[in-house]
């Protein structure tokens, strides 16, 4: 469980730095860095995030656990994801 | 005729009709029970003072409460002030501050951030609400934060929609119940709407698209169906709502059906309820146009022209097939809402047919004003000889035969998914940080997203920033669309000769 829950992590870390924050150190982006409340997911990376989500482990997500509150770092997403798997 | 008394006349002639759904929360409302429990936020506000020449701000996410907020508003005889309820409340503060708003309907969670800037309130539960699912409440700000009198709103205003400003503060955007009529009026006209229309209500309250779908709905006794934002960032979950939902009138930005288009499987359901689709806001590529027409071949579909200063001042109706060919964008068409439309240098004359200029707006959907600039005012009016006010739309265009073309901006406001961005806010917003000393925006055009905001800026702390630190920074004193794209960290910013930020320079560093 806790390492899957890390391999999803790592995933999701490695595609937003990558989409959204190119040239970034990956350092700065830790595993509670805000990134809907923060300004690093605009709502268009977030849509984006979650095809990615979506078409890479074959979960899908209801509208209410897209929001600031519940998908706001890389830690919250993580457990998201896999909680459904 | 005001905005209000066309929900009272259509839950009159409609008791039973549904005036708004709210899909998510699975919820609904009757035009009767609108009525209704509108009367009751009407009453509540009533008690915390408000009356013709309030303004009532509205702060909470989109859901039939907020509606029934609204219509409270104008009941009471006040105008309403929407804001974007996810933005940083030092703006949201800043605005209910500068029109003195005698009182706020807000979501309880958002309490506590208005409270920081504007002072303790008075709350009261808008307990009529509870049924529908939301928590909103009446606040009071502190009296000496309230209606300042000095300041006379026009007669009949009935909103205050808030757009970026270049000086750093937003603007309020003045529109009376007469100038939203006469642009829903025209809508009535050319979209002949029925009792069995289903209208989208996709854009957020303080977004102007709103005006078209609250207003010609209930005019209509049609239903209203409510995207919250939750649903509007899942496009998948989008394209389900409008077949579940038979929605046959929407209304976006450009953006919103190319996501659809992109990721909401299109061609897995049933939409032969859509029968008009109006975007707006901004420049709808021709390629994704026609890719969109191919998938929804049935609906009309209308490009309609407008700042938040007009309403909507032209349209152009999108012909059957569009020629393989075309790469050029779409006209943004003909005069409406009985606006008269010319094209003008910059000495206020009227340029040769064909030639480009200045669009200037004159005619019964252009705002008032902007509140309590009256500097501002004085730049964005031009008074011909003959009386007529023109509003200057600050667009550059071209009158083919009647048929105005947009070709560009005059100034440094560019538009993000449908939002207006001036440069010069989010410069301003940078310098607020102690770190930076020089700051200077610019706007690309981008092939994918229309366009990317890259700022430049110095440093003036050992440590370099990080990207995540500067987004986080921008997040809490900008709105989440004025956010820029890129940040590049400068030793010092290039001047001009005049010792201006040389904004070419910046331009030619980044093409």
């Amino acid at each position: 469980m806790n390492e899957r829950t890390d391999d999803v992590r790592s995933a999701v870390k490695e595609y937003i730095l990558e989409e959204f924050l190119p040239g970034e150190n990956p350092e700065s982006l830790t595993t509670d860095t805000p990134l809907i409340s923060g300004g690093i997911l605009d709502s268009i990376a977030t849509i984006r995030l979650v095809d990615f989500l979506e078409q890479q482990y074959g979960v899908g997500f209801d509208a209410h656990e897209i929001s600031a509150d519940h998908f706001d770092t890389l830690d919250q997403i993580a457990a998201i994801v896999v909680s459904k798997l | 005729m005001a905005l209000h008394e066309i929900i009272v006349a259509s839950a009159a002639r409609f008791p039973d009709q549904m005036a708004v759904v709210d899909p998510e929360r699975d919820v609904r409302v009757t035009y009767g029970a609108l009525h209704k429990v509108s009367t009751s936020v009407q009453r509540l506000l009533e008690e915390a003072g408000v009356g013709p020449g309030s303004r009532v701000g509205i702060c909470a996410p989109k859901s039939i409460g907020t509606v029934a907020g609204i219509v409270g508003v104008l009941k009471a005889g006040a105008a309403y002030v929407p804001v974007d309820s996810t933005a940083p409340p030092s703006r949201n503060g800043y605005i209910f501050a500068d029109c003195s708003v005698d009182a706020i309907v807000a979501d309880d969670k958002l309490l506590a951030g208005l409270n920081d800037e504007l002072g303790l309130m008075e709350v009261r539960p808008i307990e009529a609400l509870s049924p529908l699912g939301v928590d909103l409440v009446v606040a009071r700000p502190p009296a000496d934060r309230r209606a300042d009198r000095s300041i006379v709103a026009p007669a009949n205003l009935a909103y205050i929609l808030y757009t970026s400003g270049s000086t750093g503060k937003p603007k309020g955007v003045m529109h009376t119940h007469t100038s939203a009529l006469s642009f829903v009026d025209w809508c009535s006209k050319i979209f002949a709407p029925t009792p069995s229309d289903n209208f989208s209500s996709h854009a957020p309250f303080h977004f102007d698209l709103s005006i078209l779908d609250l207003y010609v709905a209930f005019k209509h006794g049609a239903t209203l169906t409510l995207i919250g934002e939750s649903m509007g960032q899942q496009p998948a979950r989008l394209a389900e709502t409008i077949a579940e939902q038979a929605i046959s009138c929407w209304y976006s930005t450009p953006s919103i059906l190319r996501l659809l288009l992109e990721f909401g499987k299109l061609d897995t359901r049933d939409f032969s309820a859509l029968r008009v689709i109006n975007f707006a806001g901004e420049v709808f590529p021709v390629k994704h146009l026609r890719a969109l027409k191919s998938v929804w071949p049935g609906p009309r579909y209308f490009n309609l022209y407008g700042p938040t200063e007009t309403n909507v001042c032209t349209y152009f109706e999108v012909p059957e097939a569009i020629p393989e060919e075309r790469t050029e964008p779409l006209p943004i068409g003909y005069p409406c809402s009985g606006d008269r439309c010319k094209v003008m240098d910059g000495d206020n004359e009227e340029v040769a047919p064909g030639e480009e200029g200045e669009l200037y707006v004159a005619g019964g959907s252009v705002m008032a004003g902007y509140w309590n600039l009256p500097e501002r005012n004085a730049e964005a009016f031009y008074n011909d000889e003959t009386g007529t006010r023109w509003y200057k739309t600050g667009d550059m265009v071209r009158n083919v035969d009647g048929c105005y073309q947009y070709l560009g901006r005059r100034d440094r406001m560019v538009k993000r998914r449908g939002y207006r961005v001036e440069l010069g806010e989010i410069e301003s917003a940078l310098y607020t940080h102690s770190a930076i000393t020089e700051a200077a925006v610019i706007a690309m055009p981008d092939e994918e997203s229309g366009v990317r905001i890259i700022a430049f800026m110095n440093w003036t702390e050992d440590a370099s920033p990080s990207i995540v630190q500067l987004k986080q920074f921008c997040a809490k004193v900008l709105p989440k669309y004025m956010i820029p794209d890129k940040f590049s960290v400068q030793p010092s910013l290039p001047r001009t000769s005049t010792d201006k930020i040389d904004l070419q320079r910046l331009k030619d560093l980044e093409a």
